[in-house]
């Protein structure tokens, strides 16, 4: 019994030193990473939790960090679930960390509020709450290189260009298939506001997540609607089975179109000869052949630190992660230059990412020449609604199929605002902005 | 009167319309139908047996799924790795037997469900970390499963039949006909009907419940396994399959929990009845009906037989 007693003290002893010897926060560049490599998301998630990490680690490896500060990384696992996502959130803000990655817009639209008062920076990388472009309102949010609205507009420029204009819509209809959750819904709004502008019909086929892999209904309205083109909002275990439906149904492959989040290489090929032709939008380059890429592939790969499958190296997921972690290691480095010291806080970095500009130049100064357009965002426009372009499935890898080109940003950008004022008259009482943007 | 119009004579009209696209409709209904009757039937199995509620089941086609491709993936002949996929359903039945069943024997219904949410999480984390969370292509081809796609041009129009889901279908049927052979006309099928009836029963007549135990949790296995193939080649080998599982509640509410043939009606209503009803009377409410239509379909024909189409009547005399 004694002995018993004293093996318990000791542990318990031994657990609170080790607690007390923690730091408070890490130290170094603290970012952490809200990822998902297990559950129904996985399948996206791996991918672009590989290609973060990986580039940042490249940076910690050749470069000994940022500004000679080491980064820290720490990844959570939220399984692409909200509530797990809030969790980590709370388990991780404490530790001053630098940027918020909720990788899910679930997630993202609950962290939100919670990031206005925490003072932490989210970057929602081309997905979460569109409004939050609006940097007057959401001074703690970020989400470039564009919204879901310039996409869902991008999608609809491109249909309108492959009909010889927009005007030529008037009538068609377009299908709009979509996981059925906040993510899908996102831009809904504005594909509405389009439809009634250019006359074409929108016709719309949830999925919900649990029946991601039995889509065959959504498929047989889709037959039986004969929608001129299809868009989709999809994730996870969706996309492969949507593209696998679509060429079941004999669907024109080159005329259903995703969002960029659509497009990974894992979601076409499990269909085969039968993708052959769909399509999606990007935003960054696909494969590994940029100098940053095999940085990283002598850095970090082949010396064993990497999760990354080898043959899977390069693929456009990935690539989306490491832009990811590019975007924000270039703010880091603005933040700071501006706050003329290399230790900066969360409140410098949000600085650094409202006066980014990540130009041609720089680009090929860190090996990415060509792998995005160049990005600038500014205090009142968070997102920059850059250009995308449209890749086509050749059966092995994505190929471009068109030149960049802009969102319909004169269409979004109004409709962006009064957005940001409904979220605001919706979430009273609204912190209004510390200083204002002029 | 244009809401009557539209909910009871509009969608028979559609389907009299095109019926060729009704027949479509019925097939994917009736693919769909026997894919949830192999989910069902590996609940019942269990439940059979044991009277607990599998909630490992469906984590059950995913691992046995994983497993098959994983094996492949190491250079095995797909045959080879179907047999070593059987062998490690077997072991995980023993283990289960060995190690979670077998000391919770006596214990509360409630007690041996939770084991099986345990063994659920269990076999997530062991799935993870043995094949990882990437989905995997099912290796419909080098299993010998055809691929292709049949059509039949009918009533003016062109149904199009998947051949994979034609052998699903009959894959399907070859099982059910087989394990329902196996249990009514064979010892062990006997002993196994003698456990459901009344374990203590059957422990007094010299039936072993451990044996009886693996062998129904092999069986499941073995269903996981074929329902696996069967989903894997319609969308990929990955961790969301296990939320297909859920498909079998309402088929299990409507068929009856102890009920094999209940689970194959149950399926084939549930199929046949959630596809008519998202096609023809989904669009009226904005579509995406399907998830909960199957449970309000389950529970109307609970309103008038409570246990079930083919469950057993439970009359306790007071």
């Amino acid at each position: 019994m004694t002995l018993k007693r004293t093996l318990t003290a000791t542990v318990l002893a031994g657990a609170m030193a080790a607690f007390a010897a923690a730091p408070a926060f890490a130290e170094g560049l603290y970012i952490p990473l809200l990822t998902y490599r297990t559950g129904p998301f996985a399948n996206s998630g791996i991918p672009i939790a590989n290609g973060m990490n990986d580039y940042l680690q490249m940076l910690n490896e050749r470069d000994g960090g940022i500004g000679g500060v080491k980064i820290v990384i720490e990844e959570c696992e939220t399984g692409y679930d909200t509530q797990k996502g809030v969790e980590c959130y709370e388990a991780v803000k404490g530790k001053k960390p630098l940027f918020m990655n909720p990788w899910s817009t679930g997630i993202t639209l609950a962290v939100i509020p919670k990031a206005n008062v925490d003072h932490i920076p989210v970057l929602s990388m081309a997905y979460g709450l569109s409004a939050a472009a609006e940097g007057e309102t959401f001074p703690w949010v970020f989400n470039p290189p564009m919204t879901y609205w310039d996409g869902a507009s991008a999608v609809i420029k491109y249909i309108g260009e492959q009909e010889g204009g927009l005007d030529n819509l008037k009538g068609k209809k377009i299908g709009y298939l979509f996981l059925d959750a906040g993510y899908g819904r996102e831009p809904i709004p504005l594909l509405q506001d389009l439809a009634t502008k250019y006359g074409f019909e929108l016709l719309q086929y949830p999925v919900p997540a649990q029946e991601m892999q039995n889509q065959s209904s959504q498929w047989l309205n889709v037959r039986r609607d004969k929608p001129d083109y299809m868009v989709m909002w999809g994730w996870g275990a969706m996309n492969p089975t949507a593209v696998k439906e679509a060429a079941k149904i004999r669907y024109p492959m080159d005329k259903f179109i995703g969002v960029w989040w659509a497009g990974g290489e894992d979601d076409a090929r499990p269909a085969g000869a039968g993708a052959v032709g769909y399509k999606t939008l990007n935003f960054n380059g696909v494969g590994p052949n940029y100098p940053a890429l095999q940085d990283i592939k002598t850095h970090v790969v082949d010396k064993g630190m990497s999760k990354v499958d080898a043959a899977k190296f390069g693929e456009n997921l990935y690539n989306r992660g490491v832009y990811n972690s590019v975007l924000m290691a270039e703010a880091i480095r603005n933040a700071q230059t501006l706050a003329g010291k290399p230790d900066v806080t969360a409140e410098d970095v949000r600085k650094g990412m409202e006066t980014l500009e990540i130009s041609a130049e720089r680009l090929k100064e860190i090996g990415l020449d060509g792998f995005m357009t160049p990005l600038k965002l500014s205090c009142t426009d968070h997102s920059g609604h850059h250009d995308v372009y449209v890749q086509q499935w050749d059966g092995t890898t994505w190929k471009p199929v068109s030149d960049w080109f802009a969102p319909m940003t004169d269409v979004v950008e109004p409709l962006l605002k009064a957005s940001a004022a409904d979220y605001v008259s919706k979430n009273q009482p609204w912190p209004a902005r510390a200083e204002p943007c002029s | 009167m244009d809401v009557l119009w539209a909910v009871l004579v509009q969608p028979f009209v559609d389907m009299v319309s095109a019926p060729d696209f009704l027949l479509q409709v019925l097939w994917d209904g009736f693919v769909g139908g026997v894919l949830y009757a192999l989910i069902a039937l590996g609940f019942v199995l269990i439940f059979k047996a044991s009277g607990i509620f599998n909630f490992a089941q469906g984590i059950m086609v995913v691992f046995a799924a994983l497993t098959l491709v994983g094996l492949y993936a190491l250079g095995m002949p797909a045959w080879v790795a179907l047999g070593l996929t059987l062998v490690v359903m077997f072991v995980l039945a023993v283990a289960v037997e060995r190690l979670v069943l077998r000391p919770l024997v006596n214990q509360p219904d409630i007690i041996l469900f939770m084991a099986t949410i345990g063994l659920t999480y269990f076999l997530i984390g062991l799935g993870e970390f043995v094949f990882g969370g990437e989905p995997k292509v099912m290796i419909t081809e080098a299993l010998g499963l055809p691929t292709g796609m049949r059509e039949w041009e009918v009533f003016g129009g062109v149904v199009f039949f998947q051949e994979i889901d034609i052998a699903a279908a009959a894959i399907a049927i070859v099982m059910v006909v087989g394990i329902g052979v196996f249990f009514h006309y064979t010892r062990i099928g006997r002993a196994l009907r003698a456990v459901a009836d009344d374990h203590q029963a059957a422990l007094s007549v010299g039936i072993s419940l451990e044996q009886i135990w693996v062998i129904v949790w092999f069986t499941a296995g073995v269903v996981a396994l074929a329902t696996g193939i069967m989903w894997g080649a319609r969308s990929d080998v990955s961790f969301a399959l296990q939320i297909i599982a859920l498909k079998a509640l309402p088929v299990l509410i409507l068929g009856g929990f102890t009920s094999i043939p209940g689970a194959i009606v149950g399926g084939l209503i549930i199929g046949i009845g959630e596809k008519l009803g998202e096609i023809y009377w989904g669009p009226l409410i904005g579509g995406g009906i399907e998830s909960w239509l199957a449970y309000v379909i389950a529970l109307v024909f609970l309103l008038f037989r409570p246990q079930g189409l083919f469950g057993e009547r439970i009359i306790e005399r007071v």
